[in-house]
């Protein structure tokens, strides 16, 4: 039974060692065209200097998005297809998102100082990122409380799933009570709308950290690998001990 | 130094387990507490440890000067391993936890012949494997009376020739061997106490 | 005898922080609770910051008292704790030993988080700093008062949220000091020094009442 452990995922291997570096070339040739571009546009007559947050802010909001919907279909591959590297990719991808989307907030709250006053606001937008947040947090805990891989990644998978049919549904509770408070004390985001010249530094940053999610995912996917290697030859070198 | 229990007696669960037992061991002498399940071994030895007060009667020991604590070490029959901890780990917590005078970790693993399982954590180890890393305790810490329950539990024909070495080793340095067993432990020339019948 | 608490002292912390161990968990728990309170009461700022305090509070507590129902639960299961009792060191040292590795990994760790929280709770950053003192001089004496929870309900199998409930009785005094001690930081309303003393005296009490507490019940409790 550990032995395919051993073996399947050799091709992946050594596709990795080839994508990993190309990857993340790439992703520093973007991010920092993208940064580039955007820090020389000017500065948005409402926000000033601040806006160029944007450029992290935003992209590590959809890459927060996008890291859960890939950790939902691999927790697809998982339990319905049973796909070798499914879970692999899955708990890869847990704390990646996680990142993304603290980076998200923490750049949210920076931007939101010196714009609204307030280094965190309860909008609907920010708030459904935490809940975001919560839930890869959640995931990232399954991962660690539970010791074999294979049973961890079965219930890893399950609240996955659980979590990603929840989102539209948090999404638009989140909304619905922020409208309710609509005029109190709530501060109205309605997210700056996107100058054209902004927009084109905003795709590059965008397609550059996409890249780099992906150059950390097989590489975190890769340690994976090999750390289950590792526990395999714990687990073999205990057996052969106990019968030579 | 002497053990000495006068009338040991012990109730659970409203039934008698034990009455009026008593015994005297002296250095290099070794008793054996057989009977069937449930009929109150382990709690003989548990009483005998220190852990549970005895409904009746008393032990002491003559001649030690020390804390009546540091002449036991107790080898229940769970194995006292932490999984996510090397074997080697769960050693050296042991073997400060007692004061860290006995054998070193590397020498006491060597000896009950799993040196090489040291760095590996304790959960995948088999059970006869974890007998032995349990009983390892007894080379790491330096006490005078051993009090085991169903040592060879668990343990291979090799697990139990090492296991009766060391207890002959352990009375050939004056110290005590206080066994509970079902299986045939060997203890050559053993007081015996069999329970069972509230006797 | 150092030497034996030393062991005690690396082994705990060492089993928190490893796979399983719950390092990690009581810090998602707090944020959690600080994240749903607004959901619950509506995103208004003033209140928030008006019951701000309170939910710190009430979140440190609730997620130290998780990690202590298994302090002695897990050595019982696997007969770690007889050994634990039969060691040359006096029971209550042990308890205090373990309480310690306890809040160096779950107490500390949301001693660190309370400013990010005390942020989004809308606590202006001025005050954050005594908001945090005030939790580190508090949260000892959860984890202390926890650990007396944790020894009555170590022998027992399915003690679910027996610790809790025991605990949370014990626990007023010290809500009650430290919700004023962090309100007084934030609003300047009422004095900071004389509720903050009194949470620190509650602290010092448990530090004597936790481990000796703990110590009987674990005697107490052998079979």
């Amino acid at each position: 039974m550990p032995f395919y452990e051993l073996a399947n995922p050799h091709r992946f291997l050594q596709l990795a060692r080839v994508l990993i570096p190309a990857l993340a070339v790439l992703a520093l040739a973007l991010i920092g065209l993208g940064l580039g571009l955007g820090f020389r546009a000017p500065p948005d007559y409402q926000q000033g200097e601040m806006v160029r947050v944007m450029y992290i802010h935003v992209p590590s909001a959809w890459i927060a998005l996008f890291a859960y919907t890939l950790m939902a279909v691999a927790s697809l591959g998982t339990l319905v297809w049973r796909h070798p590297l499914a879970d692999v990719a899955a708990k890869a991808a847990a704390p990646i998102g996680a990142a993304f989307c603290l980076l998200c907030l923490v750049t949210g709250a920076l931007w939101g100082r010196p714009m609204w006053g307030a280094y965190w606001v309860w909008d609907p937008r920010l708030t459904s990122v935490l809940v975001l947040f919560l839930l890869y947090l959640g995931v990232i805990a399954v991962w660690g409380a539970i010791d074999d891989p294979g049973r961890a990644g079965k219930a890893a998978a399950i609240l996955t799933l659980v979590g990603f049919i929840n989102v539209p549904i948090v999404k638009f509770s989140v909304d619905w009570w922020s409208s309710l408070h609509q005029g109190a004390s709530v501060f109205r985001l309605d997210g700056p709308t996107i100058h054209p010249s902004l927009l084109t530094p905003l795709l590059i940053s965008a397609a550059g950290f996409a890249a780099l999610f992906f150059a950390l995912q097989l590489a975190a996917m890769r340690n994976e690998i090999l750390r289950r290697r590792l526990r395999t030859l714990g687990i073999l070198a205990a057996a052969t001990a106990e019968a030579g | 130094m002497r053990l000495l229990a006068e009338g040991l007696g012990s109730m659970r669960g409203g039934r008698s387990l034990f009455r009026d037992l008593s015994f005297a061991l002296g250095p290099g002498e070794a008793l054996v507490v057989s009977g069937a399940n449930g009929s109150g071994k382990t709690t003989l030895l548990r009483t005998i440890a220190g852990l549970l007060p005895p409904d009746s009667g008393r032990i002491s020991l003559a001649g030690w000067e020390n804390p009546p604590g540091e002449a036991v070490h107790f080898v229940g029959h769970l194995d006292a391993q932490k999984g996510v901890l090397t074997v080697g780990e769960n050693l050296a917590f042991y073997r400060g936890l007692s004061g860290g005078g006995g054998a070193t970790v590397e020498a006491a693993l060597q000896r009950m012949a799993i040196g090489g399982l040291a760095e590996l954590p304790a959960a995948v180890l088999s059970a006869g494997q974890r007998r032995r890393a349990a009983l390892a305790r007894l080379l790491v810490s330096e006490r005078p009376i051993w009090l085991l329950d169903e040592p060879a539990s668990s343990l291979d024909t090799n697990g139990q020739a090492l296991l009766a070495r060391l207890m002959r080793e352990h009375r050939g340095r004056d110290g005590i061997v206080i066994a509970a067993t079902h299986l045939n432990l060997d203890l050559p020339g053993a007081r015996a106490i069999s329970l069972g019948d509230g006797h | 005898m150092s030497r034996a608490l030393a062991a005690i002292l690396k082994r705990d912390l060492k089993l928190a922080l490893r796979a399983g161990g719950g390092a990690g968990i009581g810090v998602i728990f707090f944020l959690a609770l600080v994240t749903i309170v607004p959901f619950a009461i509506g995103p208004d700022l003033p209140l928030l910051k008006r019951i701000g305090a309170a939910v710190l509070w009430i979140g440190a507590l609730l997620a130290s008292l998780l990690g202590l129902e298994r302090i002695f639960a897990s050595d019982h299961e696997d007969g770690s704790l007889d050994l634990l009792l039969l060691a040359p060191v006096p029971l209550a040292l042990i308890a205090a030993t373990k309480a310690l590795a306890h809040w160096i990994a779950t107490g500390l760790p949301l001693v660190v988080m309370t400013p990010v929280l005390g942020l989004m709770l809308g606590i202006e950053p001025p005050a954050l700093a005594a908001v945090t003192i005030t939790l580190l001089a508090g949260t000892p004496a959860v984890t202390l008062i926890g650990l007396i929870g944790g020894a009555l309900a170590a022998t027992l199998p399915r003690s679910g949220m027996l610790v809790a409930v025991l605990v949370l009785p014990l626990a007023i005094p010290l809500l009650i000091f430290g919700v004023a001690a962090t309100d007084a930081a934030v609003t300047n309303e009422i004095p900071f020094g004389a509720p903050f003393r009194l949470l620190c005296a509650i602290s010092l009490f448990f530090l004597v009442l936790g481990p000796v507490a703990a110590a009987a019940a674990l005697r107490h409790a052998r079979e």
